[in-house]
């Protein structure tokens, strides 16, 4: 759950940060996996948190933010509860992926890339997610759904609160 | 029907626990081998053929082999799980259903190359498997195959599970390095080769999961049985993704001798809804496509380098008439133009380039010229950038069109 308030970390989560960064032979390699935890704590990576971050690593804020901007994972902006990532790749699309986004942008009114005005559900389209034998699939937060239909998509998005 | 190895456990319940592992003789050899000399390891693993699993196809042990002679100081053992070449999937499949597989794979690789700490790049979007393949590595902590003086033999090993970010370019090597150790994954030039300098300055082996994965069988059953599975150049099973249109897509673990035909037609049912096929890629999204006529080949990484395409990552995606070859390669182009790292201006403009232009002839709204336009800046640039990545999108942009251009041509007004 996102913690909107002033980006700072508790004390537990900054002996987090030095676990993770003892567990590499430079500490600045553990920053994915903090950003990570930046953006599971806070819901998304702010100028202000990549601030924070350079100064957790010791790092000038211009190379967090490079970071940040390059990695598709990583959000700048807030994002919805729940994010719904349609893969469009080849399977995928052989297999009906246009069909399976056309059905969820009329099921949530809302165009790829888009967060539904309730902050529910954000919509991408992404590269091949890498199990394409369950083609046309999509990824919903931590959880894989293939062999989609629009009766499964429904009942996904039934699912999401 | 052949042996399965790297998949024998695939069907248990549980196939990812410690116990499971252990009651089908997992780690029961690992005391042995790690007794062995690491030289005789590296030497075994180079008399198997074992290549690498991950695109490249480069023979494991020979690579092994070029970490520099009496270096001293730290070595890296990294593992490639960044997997996110279009149509591969056997990687996840590994993480989630033999995970201790992977582990000792990789306790015998970091002792044959003298390395005390290993990485494991997982691509961020595999949640679960990263969640999986991590408790196992913690029920290894626990049960003493990881660590100190593992099984008191006075050989170490730490693991790290590090996740990506989502980036396919972080797949190839020096961009994996460059991502594991906190940066963006921008390649380097090769030279200097990660086994000489790599992950923080260090000599660092690179290798996908399932080269990985077969090393404690090689090494436990012999050289010249891996070698035996396969053909000439190149040992073992190899685990095919096979996906599209065929009646039953999946992971396919078949010696690289089978022929895409018979990978197609009998393990995989066959294709869809009595349709007749059409066109394969066999290797992975960058691998140049098979028609129809180009199917009685072997699956090993000669036998599609001399059929003009590349084994890859073994990822096949078949399509069958229905398909329309021009929208695939649209979609393969926005890939690549999306998933260029920028660095190097054949690649960014190119990618970009030749992504538009697919896609005017898709919509309809072509010209004549282009066809021979896409082919021209697609071999200008081949062979000139800082890695692979390009070389991987100029097959399909030049295979595509050449072998079916009648398609193309047919979508281009008048
Ligand atoms: C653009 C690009 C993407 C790649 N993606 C992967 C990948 O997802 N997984 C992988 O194991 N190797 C990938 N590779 C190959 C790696 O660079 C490297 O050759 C491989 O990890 C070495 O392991 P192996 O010898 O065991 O195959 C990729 C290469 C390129 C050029
Ligand atoms: S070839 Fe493309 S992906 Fe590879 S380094 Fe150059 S720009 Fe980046
Ligand atoms: S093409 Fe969609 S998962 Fe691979």
């Amino acid at each position: 759950m996102s913690r909107p308030a002033a980006v700072q970390f508790t004390a537990g989560e900054l002996a987090l940060v030095r676990r993770l960064q003892a567990l590499y032979p430079d500490k600045r390699a553990a920053l994915l996996p903090v950003l990570q935890l930046v953006q599971d704590t806070f819901g998304y990576i702010s100028l202000e948190a990549e601030e924070y971050v350079a100064g957790l690593f010791d790092l000038p804020p211009a190379h967090v933010h490079e970071v940040v901007t390059f990695y598709t994972l990583f959000f700048q902006e807030p994002k919805g509860r729940h994010v719904v990532s349609v893969c469009h790749n080849l399977t995928c699309h052989l297999e009906g992926a246009p069909t399976v986004l056309a059905h969820l942008r009329m099921r949530l009114g809302v165009d790829v890339g888009a967060t539904t005005a309730d902050g529910r559900v954000t919509l991408l389209a992404v590269e091949c997610l890498c199990a394409c034998e369950m083609a046309p699939m999509l990824q919903v937060d931590d959880r894989y759904e293939g062999n989609l239909t629009p009766a499964k998509i429904d009942r996904i998005l039934e699912g999401l609160e | 029907m052949a042996e399965r190895i790297l998949t024998r456990n695939f069907h248990l319940p549980e196939s990812h626990t410690l116990r499971v592992y252990r009651e089908t003789g997992g780690y029961e050899g690992l005391s042995d081998v790690l007794a062995m000399a690491p030289a005789t390891i590296i030497e075994t693993v180079k008399r198997s053929n074992l290549r690498g699993l991950g695109g490249a196809g480069f023979p494991t042990g020979v690579k092994w082999g070029f970490i520099p002679k009496g270096h001293q100081g730290p070595v890296y053992l990294v593992i490639n799980a960044d997997e996110g070449e279009p149509g591969t999937f056997k990687d996840r499949y590994l993480l989630e259903k033999d995970p201790h597989g992977l582990i000792e794979g990789m306790i015998v690789s970091a002792h044959a190359i003298g390395s005390r700490l290993a990485f494991v790049y997982v691509r961020g979007e595999y949640v679960q498997p990263w969640r999986i393949f991590s408790r196992a590595v913690q029920e290894a902590y626990d049960a003493g195959f990881l660590g100190k003086s593992i099984l008191g033999s006075g050989v170490d090993l730490d693991v790290v599970v590090h996740r990506g970010a989502g980036a396919y370019i972080c797949g190839e090597e020096t961009g994996l390095i460059s991502s594991l150790e906190g940066k963006k994954g921008w390649p380097k030039l090769k030279p200097p080769f990660p086994a000489v300098r790599g992950a923080f300055g260090a000599p660092t082996i690179v290798n996908n999961v399932e080269t990985i994965c077969h090393v404690p069988h090689i090494v436990q059953r012999g050289a010249s049985w891996f070698a035996a599975l396969g053909t000439a150049g190149q040992g073992g099973t190899r685990m095919y993704s096979v996906s599209g249109r065929v009646a039953r897509p999946g992971v396919y673990e078949l010696p690289v001798s089978v022929t895409l035909r018979s990978l197609i037609s009998e393990h995989a049912g066959g294709i869809a809804n009595g349709r007749r096929l059409k066109a394969v890629v066999p290797g992975g999204s960058s691998a140049p496509i098979l028609t129809a006529d180009e199917i009685d080949v072997t699956m090993d990484v000669d036998g599609l380098k001399n059929a003009g395409t590349m084994a890859g990552s073994a990822g096949v995606i078949v399509m069958d008439e229905s398909v329309s070859i021009p929208e695939a390669l649209m979609i393969v182009a926005r890939f690549y133009a999306h998933e260029s790292c920028g660095q190097c201006t054949p690649c960014r403009e190119s990618t970009g380039w030749i992504y538009k232009m697919t896609r005017r002839i898709v919509e309809g709204r072509g010209r004549k010229e282009e066809l021979d336009t896409i082919l021209d800046v697609a071999r200008r640039g081949a062979g000139t950038t800082i890695c692979a990545f390009y070389d991987g999108a100029v097959g399909p942009y030049i295979s595509y069109i050449e072998k079916f251009r009648d398609e193309f041509e047919a979508l281009i007004p008048k």
